[in-house]
């Protein structure tokens, strides 16, 4: 049963490594603003619209 | 019958605003005027109609149209401005209220689109702010702001910088402790859950190892995210103040001591996962608490209004120069929209002053050359020229300001029910937790520090703290839902304790936006084109009024137009001559008997009617004033009493109105309830009322514009919301009557456990399940309560 050990140690480790990336995503600013992300995925990228204008017109006309 | 001609309606393609002319028209697209063609015009160059395309009429119309940026040549301002500078790139952050769309975001991440020299731009939505990193040795900062206005999003560069403010504020790592006391809670769990489930005889050996690691992740929960407790513990009782914090920070340290000392001694496991738990939870509710609206600012002074650069005339060249290098003297020119800085004389120029920023009037008032205009006022129409003759830190408005009354903290404001009552709790378990120890101390020594401590763990009053933060914020969020917005949490229980409440008129309870216009004449077809066609010549608000009023008549050619400033207008138009304007102006005599304001028409020297313009209370204010039946209503005005007459319908006790107040006879009279020991909730707006607002027990600033001036209030509401105010009222009091309740219920978890606690017999498990589970019950019993409450008040 001295696996036990071993096994805690990780799953303490991996769990420091979780709360390390929470840390980082903390401190580098990815949770201060939490509403734009939701709108800026909807909007389309503009390269692939202008490419595929014509073939998209194509598909509602038809 | 009067006949208006009915054209069909066009609106700008831009902004959605009507089209009153036909001047401005692209292809087949229709603007209401130049500055929204123009943006049309940028961004069609620059391919950049996606815009357009996400949402109808994305623009905003514009406020100002003069596009002076030359203050942003000069250094010092640039410096100001700048959040960071090297030698290839700058990095500037705008607050730019616009900012209102999907639409909005898409073009203003597109800039580089528009100018390669800008590298990077991101826009935070809720803070309607833009942040851009650009290289300053192709685009300077004036360009990159003209870029900006070109497109239609003009940000706001006032001389107290609302972006710098918002990111200077201490940040507190609140959250980072919730995450480091949150991972150590889950941890704690499973490692505690062996004990609990039972260990087996031969696994022995693991129960000290488990115990020893608890501790060690203990040591970030107390000495990391607890150690605030403490903090706050320590010197609210230097201060001889008993709060909550106290029996938190006690029952954090006897926790933890006790974990050590039986996991160490192996004479029990510890409660090392009630321990993190506890403060888990606890941060949680500060968190709560801490909710902060990223659109509205509280802080806001006169200084967020002003601009950071005045344009002087020096030698007949205009120049401009840092406000807070004006000095006395010295020449300034205001143009149209911009704000006068300092206290100053009219030198030329038709000044038209909206003062409603001071006073809350939101009609312009017409000054005489050579007359004194106070600080604060907003001109409007032509550009004007005047003498400053005090500095800007002298003016009226700044000394009216920085006034000791109006600026003076009030640190005791009113009690919450927490404060009161977590005094008493606090006592009560010192005394039960000592009695318990000298109850059982000649029996058993062991036993009576156990009970002691025990009890101390078990009555740790976390329901209790965080029964208000829950229902405050839940009962916040519906406020905020109805456009009523509280400074912090602490202001719905004061809402609830009101018993008397103090109008201000002006901005308050009657609105300039509430002018109705009412034409007492019979005008044929042609006339009320030739009237349309004269008003939409001035800038003047009441010529503004009467064509919108008449909306979309045919446009005729005007031969001849002069305006006569604070008089009226006299045009000749397709060989008809027309008079329209002031009493004075028409027919040479006064009419100040007249009740309200009025425009007299004349058509080739006939009389043909009148228009008048009547200032009508606000939406509701019959509602509001139904609440005399349980609160002390007062009104309080700095106008004369002319418009006593039709306000009596809602203060029926003619003795309630005050007019003729000054701002210090309206915080006078504030200060003279309290004295009687009445609670008084202050209603109003602009600075005139700012000492009012922060001398009552609850200031509230009324506003049609969320980011407008409010400085003193406790709380922003919105306009269109004036009507559910008794709705408020009454909801306030049932979110008190929510945390009485949570209050009860936390009592008697708090009773169940002592109820172990006293024989000395608490097992840790007991402590970990009763724990959480009455913190689960006060979150969703405070949660579910304030919404159905809310529901019950029809605010939902």
């Amino acid at each position: 049963m001295s696996i036990i050990y071993f096994l805690i140690g990780c799953s303490i480790l991996l769990a420091l490594c979780f709360l390390a990336a929470f840390f980082w995503a903390q401190r580098t600013g990815q949770n201060d603003d939490l509403y734009t992300p939701s709108v800026r995925i909807l909007l389309d990228d503009d390269r692939e619209v202008e490419s595929s204008a014509k073939s998209d017109n194509n598909h509602i006309s038809g | 019958m009067p006949k208006t001609t009915i054209i069909e309606k066009t609106t700008c393609f831009h902004c959605g605003d009507d089209c009153f002319s036909e001047d401005f028209i692209i292809e087949d697209k229709h603007f209401c005027c130049h500055g929204c063609k123009t943006v049309y015009q940028v961004l069609d160059e620059n391919k950049l109609c996606g815009y357009y395309k996400y949402n109808e009429h994305p623009g905003l119309s514009r406020a100002s149209l003069n596009k002076r940026f030359d203050y942003l040549s000069d250094p010092t301002i640039v410096s100001e401005l700048i959040d960071y500078t090297d030698q290839k790139i700058s990095i500037v952050t705008f607050y730019i209220p616009q900012i209102h769309c999907s639409s909005c975001l898409w073009l203003l991440e597109q800039l580089n689109k528009i100018n390669p020299a800008v590298h990077y731009c991101r826009v935070y939505f809720l803070k309607k702010q833009l942040n851009i990193r650009f290289d300053h040795q192709k685009l300077s900062l004036r360009q990159l702001v003209e870029l900006l206005y070109d497109i239609g999003y003009e940000p706001i560069i006032s001389l107290q910088d609302i972006v710098k403010k918002q990111n200077s504020e201490p940040k507190d790592n609140l959250v980072s402790k919730i995450a480091v006391a949150g991972f150590c809670f889950g941890n704690v769990m499973l490692l505690s859950f062996p004990e609990y489930l039972g260990i087996s005889a031969y696994e022995h050996s693991f129960r000290y190892f488990f115990g020893l690691v608890n501790i060690l992740i203990c040591l970030p929960v107390v000495f990391y995210s607890g150690m605030g407790y403490f903090i706050s513990a320590y010197q609210n009782l230097r201060k001889k103040v008993l709060n909550i914090d106290f029996p938190l920070a006690l029952g954090i340290a006897v926790l933890f001591v006790r974990t050590v000392a039986e996991v160490l001694s192996k004479t029990g496991a510890g409660f090392a996962d009630t321990l993190c738990g506890l403060v888990f939870f606890l941060l949680i509710g500060k968190f709560v608490q801490k909710k902060t609206y990223h659109h509205i600012s509280f802080e806001r002074d006169y200084r967020s209004f002003f601009p950071v650069a005045v344009h002087i005339i020096e030698d007949d060249v205009e120049i401009p120069i840092p406000l807070a290098k004006l000095q006395t003297n010295q020449r300034i020119i205001i143009r149209h929209n911009e704000i006068i800085p300092a206290d100053a004389i009219l030198l030329k120029g038709e000044a038209l002053v909206d003062f409603s920023f001071v006073t809350g009037e939101s009609i312009p008032v017409s000054k005489t050359l050579g007359e004194i205009i106070y600080a604060g006022g907003r001109q409007t129409g032509e550009a004007i020229e005047l003498e400053v003759v005090k500095a800007v830190s002298q003016s009226y408005l700044t000394q009216l300001w920085n006034n000791e009354a109006f600026t003076r903290k009030q640190d005791n404001r009113m009690q919450t029910f927490n404060e009161k009552v977590s005094k008493y709790f606090t006592i009560v378990l010192l005394m039960i937790a000592f009695s318990a120890l000298l109850f059982w101390l000649p029996i058993d020594a062991r036993k009576g520090f156990a009970a002691f401590t025990a009890v101390l763990i078990v009555a740790c009053p976390c329901a209790l703290a965080l029964s208000t933060p829950f229902t405050m914020s839940a009962a916040l969020s519906i406020f905020d839902r109805n456009f009523f917005y509280l400074k912090n949490t602490a202001v719905v229980e004061q809402l609830a304790r009101i018993d008397t409440i103090v109008f201000d008129k002006t901005g308050t309870i009657t609105t300039g936006d509430n002018n109705s216009v009412q034409l007492d004449a019979a005008l044929t077809e042609k006339q009320v084109q030739l009237i349309y066609s004269a008003c939409i010549n001035s800038t003047h608000p009441l010529s503004r009024l009467i064509y919108h009023y008449l909306g979309g008549a045919k446009r005729l050619s005007v031969d001849a137009y002069s305006e006569i400033p604070g008089k009226g207008i006299a045009a000749t138009i397709e060989g008809h001559r027309i008079l329209m304007g002031s009493a004075m102006f028409v027919f040479n005599r006064d009419d100040e008997a007249a009740r309200a304001t009025n425009v007299h028409i004349i058509i080739d020297d006939v009389y043909m009617g009148r228009f008048a313009f009547t200032n009508h209370a606000r939406l509701g204010m019959d509602k509001v004033a139904a609440l005399d039946q349980n609160y002390k209503l007062f009104l309080l005005s700095g106008d004369q009493d002319h418009d006593r007459f039709e306000l009596i319908s809602f203060f029926k006790d003619p003795g309630a109105m005050h007019f003729n107040s000054s701002p210090q006879d309206k915080l006078n009279f504030i200060q003279s309830l309290q004295q009687k020991g009445q609670k008084v909730m202050m209603i109003g707006d602009g600075l005139n009322d700012s000492g009012a607002l922060k001398q009552s027990d609850l200031g509230i600033a009324v506003t049609n514009n969320v980011n407008n001036f409010s400085p003193g209030s406790d709380a922003i509401l919105d306009g269109k919301s004036f009507d559910k105010l008794p709705l408020f009222l009454k909801f306030s009091k049932d979110t008190v009557k929510i945390i009485h309740f949570s209050f009860l219920i936390s009592l008697t978890y708090n009773l169940i456990g002592l109820s172990y606690a006293v024989t000395g017999n608490l097992s840790p498990l007991i402590a970990a399940i009763l724990m959480p589970l009455s913190t689960v019950t006060i979150i969703s019993f405070t949660s579910i309560a304030t919404h159905l409450a809310a529901k019950n008040r029809l605010l939902a």
